[in-house]
């Protein structure tokens, strides 16, 4: 219950923040939400010497548009994501995963930042960064570069991050309009991590054939999966029966889930197919307009 | 470690105190300001207990630092009734309905419903669900707070209550 | 009198007695934040203790080393079992007739095993020091299958009790047994099974699970140098077992210990024991003259603190072919973890489970129970159990779904046939309880009539041939349970916790003008006590419960009490309660008669005064009464107005009541939604419908939970992996369904009142009425039992085991 001391540090800027993270090196661990930091402290599982409170940093907040991408700043809280009228209209997927994200109190802390750069296999962000093919626009001592999210993910809380840089926002050029999209959570209950989720982003042509597809799943292996095989599977076909479970039997292929209350890995496996099978469908309907 | 000073405002009056970067809010409201309201049944951040309002936030206080909270404006279960000391009308309907029993869940409750009426005046069945599933309890099942919280929505709009056949 | 007179009618509900929607008293300060929990108490130089604990789940201890934890700044002392050798009090005596470790004495049992008390001014400084006190340990083979305890070379849990083969409750059979306990009549039931037409045989298995009330266990101890007295405050379920237990552990006279339980924030059972946080407080405070508080957190509260259940039922019944009961048997295996904690009555160490025949007549029964200790940790009986009511329960009503799905019969129409009849109350059941009354019959067609049983069963025909048919993925079940259970411990001649009867108490004075307080051994958890003892009062003694006060928990004014839980506050305490208001209402009578001028006989009583019979003008109140106590009563006869009952229960009382549940099963992914659940009760004598519906509503919702997916789960190495919220399944107002509620009332005949309890009968129906409704979505596929919880995985295992997924 009691998290271990710490020097506490609260700059201004992104260059201070980078700055400070520099000097402390493996001694110091940025505070974004703190919903995912704050409890490993809590239970001792995690003991930073130094934390780097990035909530005084406006620059990491804001939504905005530039060309034809949306910038999300990354201390933009899931509330406010929810809140976007422009992220309602443009990129209705990060609405609905948003709202099955943990409760309404985390909800106004936890951070988009927090959610795809700390690395837990459990959080829902990133599966569908991947499948909007997001970018990280990340900032550190030798500058500002830009990462993949479908090349971030290296491991169960190991990412593509350099110690001392730090996430600064999220780019996400919108899906063509008309796009469907889904994002199937199966869970013990509302607001845990997934048994096994489904983000699926999808353009139909007039004539019912998939233009384009993403497919990513969350919480069934140590990084969120980019669906890849399954993917290439739909395109071009009109989700018949038989190629939604080619599908499915491509994204079962990739998984590798952990084994523990929400179930045996051969359980989550399944799930993660069901998820994307039932995604698959309502990705569709809103295709059609429905 | 070396204390910091943190200046807020809690239910409206101006605080000064010194912490330690690790003091958690819950324990600052309930150890140095003496407001034991907030209460804490868990250290998973699942409960919400320890719910209160953090500049229009509803927010869990047991996984927020104290010095996260400078320069904040907080209300608790304290901060609730009246300024002539009557019950707010939440308060009122929690025990009109029945909405609470031992009473442990309820402050984090009471607040967590008063920012989620703000949010929506006039929430339907499910989302008032939705809007307290922070907010464990283990007495009342939920369905007479659901009801309390229904009461005090339709008498903040001046409407007269549905009772819903059982 | 004229038409401004209020009647009795009008006078009765300003009163707000017996049978109205008393608003709580408690409430008000509940809904301002101002509860007076253990943690909320701050006394002057208090210091805070804080456990190590041991990460493994069976080892010997081969040193530990607090120098580290000491030199801490702020740590004041450092306790371990050497320490506590010193005052004797490195064991303690469980409720059970087991011993238990206060610290861990040379070897731990359970993972999370207390092992030092660090005692620091801080909390946080106590934290950090707990975290410091080096534990070398030589790891052991652990055992958590109860089924396992007693094979040979099964590693030996206990080596205290090495060379006891006499336990507290007979001979044990071998190292890892605790006891067997046997009730029913063995001979006649295995005549009855042999030449039984129709058998089942199931292995009905009821996981652990924790009552996990929203507040975890905590006290604040304060030792008084000077005066040689201990104040203790605490979250007691029964405070005076509390302090008479202190006592004699202690040493400490009982006079000198004042235990106190303020508002408690959930109980369910878990605050009935004494913990070691308790014990080492107490210690603490001894040794440092200072308070000493504990608050455990919530991972300790569900990893050490008392469980329930863990009971796996091999359950038989016998029956004929036509559907008439003939016998029933259950052999079980009870895991009681590493020390026998449970909070049974002395003669009973399995609880009252033999209520196993339920609500229905069998002429043979018979069940035999032995416990064992596992790497797990102490306890057993709690969560709204009613001492292992629920476990029978539970196994009861799944065998009576099983049969009735072997004899093709329906499970409504199978109870019904075996149902006990409304003439054979006060009825005698096969394993000696008499229950006291009931009408079951027209509970139970008042029960499928409100659901429209007969259309619900179409329903379910017809979406079992669509998915035959594949045209659906989803199953309906339809889950029914009627049943009855045995509350109110209990009657003095059986019921004894430590040698002290269970008994209850009721203190009640009235003041000269017109208002009181009433004093009762019982104690209020949630359950609204404030409230509705004062309505007793107001029914009886014609006093407006708005002056009534009630008062709990402080064991130097509340006459003694064993406590609640068991559902025994109504019959117990209520009894008392009414039983020393009619001792009061004899005395207002007799002055009464004297002040009117009149025999005692020429009065009768009206809501709130007696009136002279014949001529109803000349009256007194029972306010006016109040008052003559003070200064007019009859010659010879002392002043003041108060009586005290301790309330014997000459027996049990049985609430019973039938639930259906309609659950529609997703069999792709193991989900089940609870589309309506509909609960009808019968507690005897209702005293506030409000408070009934809440105690149902919340009791359900902790079924719900335990029957679809709680568990406290080991795994081989005896690691806890479900401590946390994280894990453990509590449901939020999402996922718990809506609540119908209804009732019959059949008064208990032996109750002052008529009332009969009902906190824990939503547990002890509900659990079974969720199970039997997802087994019922799976039995027309061939399935015959699908064990708890029903959780996605295991339904969809059970579901990918029967060939469903293609």
């Amino acid at each position: 219950m009691i998290p271990p001391s710490f020097a506490y540090h609260r700059p201004s800027s992104v260059k201070d923040a980078i700055g400070l993270l520099a000097g402390f090196g493996e001694d110091g661990r940025v505070l974004a939400g703190g919903h995912s930091l704050i409890p490993m402290m809590k239970l001792r599982l995690a003991a930073p010497p130094n934390l780097v409170d990035l909530g005084g940093i406006s620059d990491l907040k804001g939504i905005a548009t530039d060309g034809g991408d949306i910038v999300i700043g990354a201390m933009t809280t899931q509330h406010e994501l929810i809140g976007s009228d422009l992220l309602g209209k443009k990129i209705p997927l990060l609405r609905e995963t948003s709202l099955q994200i943990a409760d309404p109190q985390v909800r106004y802390l936890g951070t988009l930042g927090g959610n795809v750069a700390n690395g837990d296999p459990g959080n829902d962000m990133p599966a569908v960064m991947m499948c909007l093919n997001a970018t990280y626009q990340v900032a550190g001592k030798s500058g500002e570069r830009r990462i993949q999210a479908r090349q971030f993910y290296q491991g169960a809380y190991f990412t593509a991050l350099e110690p001392g840089e730090i996430l600064t926002a999220i780019r996400i050029r919108p899906p063509d309009e008309g796009h469907g999209w889904s994002y199937h959570k199966l869970k013990r209950k509302i607001g845990d991590y997934a048994t096994a989720a489904a983000a699926v982003v999808l353009t139909m042509k007039g004539t019912g054939e998939i233009g384009s597809a993403a497919i990513a799943l969350t919480n069934v292996a140590e990084t969120p999966l980019y669906a890849e095989a399954a993917t290439r599977l739909i395109v071009g076909s009109k989700l018949d029966a038989a190629t939604v479970k080619q599908a499915v039997t491509a994204a079962e292929a990739i998984t590798a889930p952990a084994s523990d209350r929400r179930g045996t890995p051969q359980y989550r496996t399944k799930m993660a197919g069901v998820m994307v099978a039932r995604a698959l469908a309502q990705a569709a309907q809103r295709a059609r307009g429905g | 470690m070396a204390k910091s000073q943190i200046a807020l405002t809690v239910n409206g009056e101006s605080v000064d105190a010194l912490v330690e970067p690790r003091t958690l809010l819950i324990h600052f409201l309930r150890e140095q300001l003496n407001l034991t309201g907030p209460h804490i049944g868990c250290e998973t951040s699942h409960c919400g207990a320890c719910t209160v309002d953090l500049d229009g936030k509803s927010v869990k206080s047991c996984t927020v630092f104290a010095v996260q909270a400078n320069g904040a404006d907080i209300r608790t279960i304290e901060g609730m009734a009246n300024a002539d000391g009557t019950l707010h009308v939440i308060q009122e309907a929690f025990r009109e309905m029945h909405g609470l029993q031992c009473g442990f869940c309820t402050p984090g409750m009471i607040t967590r419903a008063w920012r989620l009426l703000q949010e929506n005046p006039n929430p339907g069945e499910s989302e008032i669900r939705y809007g307290i599933s922070g907010n464990l309890c283990r007495c009342t099942g939920y369905q007479n707070i659901v009801r309390a919280i229904q009461y005090a929505a339709a008498k903040l709009n001046g409407v007269p209550f549905q009772e819903a056949a059982e | 009198m004229n038409d401004m007179t209020p009647t009795s009618a009008e006078r009765a509900e300003k009163l707000e007695g017996m049978g109205c929607r008393r608003k709580r008293v408690e409430d008000i300060r509940f809904v301002q934040g101002r509860g007076n929990y253990v943690d909320d108490i701050k006394m002057p130089g208090m210091l805070y203790g804080d456990f190590t604990r041991s990460p493994h789940a069976h080892a010997r201890i081969k040193n530990i080393d607090t120098t580290k934890a000491a030199a801490v700044p702020g740590v004041v002392a450092v306790l371990t079992a050497e320490t506590l050798k010193t005052v004797n009090l490195a064991w303690m005596p469980t409720l059970a007739g087991d011993v238990q470790m206060v610290l861990a004495d040379g070897k731990v049992l359970f993972q999370n095993q207390e092992v030092a008390f660090v005692i620091a001014n801080d909390r946080y400084v106590a934290a950090d020091a707990a975290d410091l006190v080096e534990v070398e340990y030589e790891q052991l083979p652990c055992n958590v299958d109860p089924f396992k305890a007693m094979a040979d070379g099964a590693p030996m849990i206990r080596e205290d009790l090495k060379d006891k083969h006499d336990g507290a409750h007979g001979t044990r059979k071998h190292y890892n047994h605790i006891f067997n306990w046997q009730a029913g009549n063995k001979t006649e039931t295995d005549a009855a099974f042999a030449k039984a037409e129709v058998t089942i045989k199931e292995m009905i298995a009821y996981p652990r699970v924790h009552p996990c009330p929203l507040e975890t266990c905590q006290c604040v101890a304060s030792f008084d140098k000077i005066k040689g007295e201990l104040t203790l405050y605490g979250t007691f379920q029964a405070p005076h077992v509390i302090r008479t237990v202190g006592s004699l552990i202690s040493k400490i006279p009982e006079h000198k210990i004042h235990v106190i339980a303020p508002d408690i924030g959930g109980g369910f059972g878990n605050k009935v024991g004494a913990y070691s946080g308790y014990i080492c407080a107490i210690v603490a405070s001894i040794v440092t003259g200072k308070p000493v508080k504990w608050v455990e957190d919530r991972i300790e509260n569900l990893s050490t603190t008392a469980f329930a259940r863990d009971f796996f039922m091999l359950t038989e019944m016998a029956c004929t072919r036509d559907g008439k009961v003939t016998g029933l048997r259950c052999y079980t295996i009870a895991d009681h973890g590493a020390f026998d904690a449970c909070a049974n009555a002395t003669k009973w160490p399995a609880g009252l489970f033999s209520i196993i025949t339920g609500s229905y007549d069998f002429p043979a029964a018979h069940c035999s129970v032995d416990g064992v200790y596992t790497n797990k940790a102490p306890g057993g009986v709690a969560y709204r159990c009613s001492f292992r009511v629920t476990e029978a329960a539970y196994a009861i009503e799944r065998a009576m779904d099983i049969m009735a799905a072997k004899l093709k019969m329906d499970p409504a129409e199978f109870r019904l046939k075996n149902l006990i009849r409304r003439e054979q109350f006060p009825y005698t059941s096969a394993m000696g309880w008499e229950y006291d009354s009931g009408d079951y019959h027209v509970a139970m067609n008042k029960a499928m009539e409100s659901v429209g049983y007969r259309q619900l069963r179409e329903e379910q025909k017809t979406k079992q041939e669509a998915f035959r048919r594949g045209e659906t993925r989803e199953v309906m079940g339809i889950g029914v349970a009627f049943f009855t259970e045995i509350v109110g411990a209990g009657p003095s001649r059986a019921c004894d916790i430590l040698g002290i009867a269970m008994f209850d108490s009721a203190e009640i004075r009235i003041h000269p003008t017109g208002s009181g307080i009433c004093r009762l051994g019982t104690k209020s958890q949630g359950q609204g006590h404030e409230t509705t003892y004062a309505q007793i009062i107001a029914t009886e003694l014609g006093i407006a419960a708005d002056n009534i006060m009630i008062e709990e928990g402080n064991t130097d004014t509340a006459p003694y009490g064993l406590g609640t839980y068991g559902s025994r506050s109504t019959p117990v305490s209520g009894a008392a309660t009414a039983m020393a208001c009619r001792k009061i209402k004899a005395k207002a009578q007799m002055i009464a008669a004297y002040m009117l001028e009149v025999h005692d006989d020429d009065l009768e009583w009206d809501v709130d005064r007696f009136k002279v019979k014949g001529n109803p003008e000349r009256f007194k109140t029972m306010t006016e009464l109040a008052w003559a106590a003070y200064h007019e009563v009859p010659p010879g006869m002392e002043p003041g107005l108060e009586a005290i009952n301790y309330y014997d229960p000459p027996n049990f009382t049985y609430p019973f009541g039938a639930y259906i549940c309609v659950a529609d099963v997703d069999v792709d992914t193991g989900e089940t939604k609870i589309r309506r659940f509909y609960a009808l009760d019968d507690c005897g004598t209702r005293i506030n419908p409000m408070i009934i519906e809440g105690q149902i509503h919340g009791g359900l919702t902790e079924a719900f939970a335990i029957a679809m997916g709680q568990e406290i789960h080991y795994d081989e190495e005896g690691n806890v992996t479900t401590a946390s919220l994280m894990d453990y399944f509590l449901p939020t107002a999402v996922e718990t369904p809506h609540w119908e509620t209804d009732w019959t009332t059949t008064p208990s005949p032996h109750h002052p009142i008529g009332a009969k309890g009902v906190g824990e009968s939503p547990n002890v129906g509900g659990v079974p009425c969720f199970s039997n409704a997802v087994n019922d979505a799976f039995a027309f596929l061939g399935s015959t039992n699908i064990p708890m919880p029903h959780d996605h995985w295991r339904t969809w295992e059970a579901a990918e085991k029967m060939g469903l997924h293609g």
